[in-house]
């Protein structure tokens, strides 16, 4: 029997329709995933599950169970019964889907004084146990600390532990590993994989349909509110039926879609071969406030050529990327561009190292519309006044965009332009680097993968050099052509990106490529 | 809904500044006649609002008192404003002497309350429509000068003004074209709301016999007489005070929208 | 030991708000125009007699370098000696002690009546429908605009004159205090209760609480249990609000209500330009805000320990 049975659900917000339609079956044992990029309706279709879909939701279902239990008749205090008693859910981001104000332990105790008769001290035993068991070291410890003084891995472990805390039939995890360094995610899927192995069905939304390959029985593919294909998981990455299914497929970077285009089918034109020199960083690093965050760092980047940062959260990349910047004094060692070092006050200079960022928005003037965001740069590179328009237009035509766009806002356009605008203006100074710090780590997949694209047509185009900060393997797989791995403020290994990923030499290397996900492991 | 109440406070505020500048369009009264056959009389159709002591109309007192009580909002906001931008600024863009000298006085000058400070200044320097305007004028720097410094701070540190220095625009150039403007809009916007804060100190000193002395009308003063009478005339005591609120409520709504709009959020 | 260092960091800066403050009284006296003497005394029109002229000239070392008698200003104020009120002919200390009862008795009920006022109205109101959050935002909006001299006049005319249910002048007995305290709690409801429903409405729409609704909590566990102790941070990050609220509104009040206090002596003394008591209010305001923020301080520690480390 299924224990959850969902037939033609159908969800709005005041007039916009979000979900329209749609229809699955979740097994005793089973893990189904949902997967979509975001607007798909996936996370509200979860969220309906437990009776939370939202304020001014208005929500109708030809059939909505849950354990042959009719959830469309259900009042509050039902609901309340359902939710982390039967049905236990894990949210995105464990960073703010734990109290900051309370301590993780009386989180997890929370669930059992609502769904158990234990006593006191009898929860607080069972809290250790389960947060024991989710593999939270010294949980005697980490029940009394705030989640602030838990590392993101460990929050999210005790998440899991509280929604699996009243021994629920069913577990939901919305994107239970996106803000997450790949070795934790690594380990947290693991720990998901466990929860099914006891038995539980185990509903999995996520963007990213590397990440519920390993995890997932079946895979259901959501696009604008409804489910366009549903099956094995195994069938439905290598036998996708539907065309949206064959894109997302094709947009995910990885090795093998090296020197193809991801956002269409289009073939890939041969690189020219890297020309001379253009950055060379020997010995660098500094310190905050007594703590070194980068340390004897050096690299060298040639005109065409993408060279890549890779590393975890705090392991120094930004940090470099800054100093290649000019915007952080290095405190030993030097920066040299086109043979000269960095100097302060060379604006020629300044001109030639150009950066991208992760939050295009934030990097606009909020005042500012895309027109005056390009004149700005192309004030400061000299061109003249009159020239300014049409370079403007010939800049967003560029980069995939049009004259119809001068007059918008930033906050008018869609992540992907704004991130298209950013390169533009990146571009207007006519620099021969490029810093770009996570520039695809806040879009969606198809939207990563046509920026992805972009970069790699500009870099033909203009022979722009690349220093490409990111903490996705995959995407610096595909782009790069040599790559530094960061930990700790070191470089730890750095070479070519075929050597690099297919015979790691240092054992963090090694770590870190056995953790990428992989369509294949399916 | 929202929108209804938004336009109404739009329309209040439009016709406060109307009776300032031409008072005679909303009443004929003289409001400085006295009229001993005339004293403290309720609301009729020859007086709307009733009379005062000395039998002068107070729908004229009121309609003649909008120039006073608004330029007491208005004016002890921009000396606030302007001081305590300035200091802001000075310390936001300044060097950590400069911030720390500025900001630790501010610090103190915190530490008194706004009336207090007030107060102080109308001891020191006598009562009276401009003293009265300076005095709380001076009692709000502390508090713009912090407000500008923090403003300062957070689009110095942020990621546009960064991409405009990776640009290679020179510091004064970052400072006038990003640092500035996006400072003062948010600045200005919360001093609409503390146009309304403002107006009530003021009428406050007034209440006190420190602001505007009489016979000139103005809000305040109007009700610091009104209190001996308001056992025998209610609408004496009543209708000054709702101008009053009614202003300060109109002059809120309408800053609160423009704080709205300049987030991004519709009103 | 953190939390020691804080509270040592905090007492340092406390001091030197009332350094400043100390200082700021001595550059009134000195910088108000006229001769100092004559501007303790109560200014040209207090026509004081030479003998008292002397003394004071005396007392404030008037004859001696300023620097001389700033040491001297300072260390009559650590002493506690805040100078004399020539007008009333008593210590300045001695003449706020006299006022001091009537105003705290004032003020603390007040200020638990707002809080408690605005904490209900908030914590019941907060993501509720349309209707409910309006009619809340609207009356927040209209106390938090009336002047409390205009509010106090509207409660006298109801409460005293047309009800007679409290009387309109005194400051003895319970029912004395009914009105005013109302009136200096009302505006403060008023703006907190805006500030609170505010945070409230903003933390109810954090993922943590969805998160504490997902393990089927009730909605008021979620709002007093989690949301409440986030909506409280703003509140005490407004401390030189509170104080100054308080204590302004305690000048009207007490002066609307014919009240004994701080605040009438302070518009008496104003009037009469007797700046040594104007001066002494204002040293005594500026030590209860260093002494309430110190408190204020430590209660924000404990509803936020994330700020221990930062301390």
């Amino acid at each position: 029997m299924s224990v959850v049975k969902v037939e033609d659900l159908r969800v709005r917000f005041g007039d916009t329709p979000v979900v329209r339609g749609v229809s699955f079956e979740i097994a005793a044992g089973e893990c189904l995933a949902l997967v979509g990029e975001s607007g798909s309706g996936k996370s509200v279709t979860a969220r309906t599950l437990v009776g939370l879909t939202g304020e001014g939701a208005r929500v109708e279902a030809g059939g909505l169970a849950f354990a042959g239990q009719d959830l469309t008749r259900l009042r509050e205090r039902g609901w309340r019964r359902l939710r982390g008693g039967r049905i236990g859910f894990v949210l995105q981001d464990a960073l703010v889907s734990l109290d900051p104000l309370r301590k993780v332990g009386k989180e997890i105790e929370e669930v059992l004084a609502a769904h158990t008769d234990l006593p006191g001290p009898a929860r607080r035993a069972r809290v250790r146990e389960l947060l024991a068991s989710a593999g939270v070291p010294d949980p005697e410890l980490r029940a009394g600390q705030l989640p602030h003084e838990l590392s993101g891995g460990l929050r999210q472990r005790a998440l899991i532990a509280a929604a699996v805390a009243a021994d629920p039939e069913l577990v939901i995890a919305d994107e239970p590993t996106t803000a997450l360094d790949v070795t934790i995610q690594a380990q947290v899927l693991d720990l998901l994989a466990g929860i099914k192995h006891e038995g539980r069905s185990l509903l999995v939304i996520s963007h990213d349909l590397a990440v519920v390959a390993r995890l997932a029985d079946r895979v259901a593919v959501m696009k604008d509110g409804v489910i366009v294909e549903q099956g094995p998981t195994a069938r439905v990455l290598t036998e996708p039926a539907h065309d949206y299914t064959r894109q997302l497929l094709r947009a995910i970077p990885a090795e093998h879609t090296k020197g193809t285009r991801l956002s269409d089918a289009a073939p890939a034109a041969p690189r020219p071969a890297p020309g001379e020199v253009v950055v060379r960083a020997e010995g660098i690093g500094t310190s905050f406030g007594g703590r070194a965050a980068v340390q004897e760092v050096s690299f060298t980047l040639r005109q065409g050529e993408t060279l890549g940062i890779v590393g975890e959260s705090g392991s120094g990349k930004t940090t470099t990327a800054r100093i290649a910047l000019g915007l952080t004094p290095p405190d030993t060692g030097t920066v040299e561009v086109h043979g000269r070092p960095w100097t302060r006050r060379d604006r020629a200079q300044r001109r030639d190292v150009q950066v991208v960022y992760q939050d295009p928005l934030a990097s606009f003037d909020p005042r500012y519309t895309v027109a005056k965001v390009l004149a700005e740069a192309l004030t400061v590179a000299g061109v003249p006044r009159e020239r300014r328009r049409g370079r403007a237009v010939e800049l967003l035509e560029l980069v995939g965009l049009g004259a119809e766009h001068l007059a918008r806002r930033p906050l008018r356009l869609s992540g992907g332009q704004r991130q298209r605008v950013a390169i533009a203006r990146a571009l207007a100074p006519g620099p021969s680097v490029i810093v770009c710090d996570e520039p695809v780590s806040a879009l969606d997949v198809s939207v990563q993968a046509q920026v992805l694209d972009l970069l790699e047509d500009v870099q033909r185009e203009t022979g722009v050099a690349y220093l490409f900060i990111s903490h996705d393997l995959g995407v610096v797989h595909h782009l790069c052509d040599r790559v530094l791995v960061m930990k700790d403020g070191h470089v730890v290994e750095e070479g070519p990106v075929e050597t690099v990923f297919n015979e790691p030499a240092h054992p963090y290397t090694r770590e870190l490529v056995a953790a990428i996900p992989r369509l294949a492991a399916a | 809904m929202k929108r209804l109440g938004l336009y109404l406070a739009a329309a209040v505020l439009t016709l406060l500044v109307l009776a300032a500048l031409a008072p005679g369009l909303f009443t004929g009264h003289d409001p400085l006649a006295v009229d001993s056959g005339q004293t403290l009389r309720p609301p009729s159709a020859e007086h709307l609002l009733g009379t005062d002591e000395n039998g002068r109309d107070v729908l004229a007192r009121i309609v003649h008192g909008t120039r006073t009580s608004l330029l007491l909002g208005f004016g002890a906001i921009a000396v606030a404003l302007v001081f305590g931008g300035l200091l802001g600024l000075a310390a936001g863009l300044g060097n950590r002497v400069v911030e720390n000298v500025i900001m630790r006085l501010s610090d103190i000058g915190l530490a008194f309350p706004e009336l207090l400070l007030a107060l102080v200044v109308i001891t020191v320097a006598g009562g009276g429509t401009a003293n009265a305007i300076l005095a709380i004028g001076v009692a709000g720097i502390p508090s713009y000068a912090r407000l500008v410094r923090a403003q300062t701070l957070s689009i110095r540190r942020s990621s546009y003004v960064e991409a405009a220095y990776a640009l290679g625009l020179s510091a004064p150039r970052v400072v006038l074209r990003h640092v500035l403007p996006n400072a003062v809009k948010p600045v200005l916007i919360l001093a609409t709301i503390g146009v309304g804060t403002a107006l009530v100190a003021g009428s406050a000193l007034s209440f006190l016999g420190l602001g505007t002395p009489p016979p000139e009308p103005e809000w305040g003063s109007m009700l610091s007489t009104a209190r001996n009478f308001i056992s025998r005339a209610w609408w004496y005591g009543l209708f000054p005070g709702a101008a009053i609120t009614l202003t300060v409520i109109s002059v809120t709504v309408v800053g609160r929208a423009l704080r709205l709009r300049s987030e991004g959020r519709t009103p | 030991m953190r939390t020691l260092r804080f509270v040592g960091w905090r007492l340092l800066a406390g001091i030197g708000v009332l350094w400043g403050a100390a200082t700021l009284t001595f550059l009134v006296l000195h910088f108000t125009p006229g001769d100092p003497a004559e501007v303790i005394v109560g200014g040209e029109g207090a026509a004081p007699t030479p003998e008292v002229l002397a003394q004071v000239t005396a007392e404030y070392g008037l004859d001696r370098p300023w620097y001389e008698q700033y040491a001297a200003h300072l260390g009559r104020i650590v002493t506690g000696d805040f100078g004399t009120s020539y007008r009333l002919h008593t210590p300045v200390t001695r003449a706020i002690g006299e006022q001091a009862a009537a105003t705290v008795e004032l003020a603390l009920t007040a200020a638990v009546a707002g809080l408690v006022l605005a904490v209900a109205v908030a914590l019941f109101t907060a993501k509720r429908r349309r209707w409910v959050r309006g009619l809340a935002a609207g009356a927040e909006l209209l106390v938090a605009s009336t002047p409390t001299f205009w509010l106090g006049i509207v409660l006298l005319t109801v409460f005293s004159f047309g009800l007679r249910l409290f009387p309109a002048t005194g400051s003895h007995g319970v029912a004395s205090l009914v009105l005013p305290a109302l009136c200096l709690a009302l505006p403060i409801a008023g703006v907190l209760g805006h500030v609170l429903r505010e945070a409230l409405e903003e933390v109810l729409d954090e993922p943590f609480v969805v998160s504490a609704r997902a393990r089927g909590l009730s909605d008021t566990a979620v709002r007093v249990r989690h949301a409440l102790r986030h909506a409280l941070t703003p509140l005490v990050t407004m401390t030189g609000y509170w104080v100054g609220a308080l204590l302004g509104g305690a000048v009207i009040t007490e002066t609307l209500f014919t009240r004994q206090g701080i605040g009438r002596l302070l518009v008496s003394a104003v009037n009469a330009k007797d700046l040594p008591v104007v001066l002494g209010v204002v040293l005594l305001s500026a030590l209860v805000y260093v002494l309430v923020n110190l408190v204020v301080d430590l209660l924000y520690l404990a509803i936020d320990p994330r700020l221990k480390e930062a301390a």
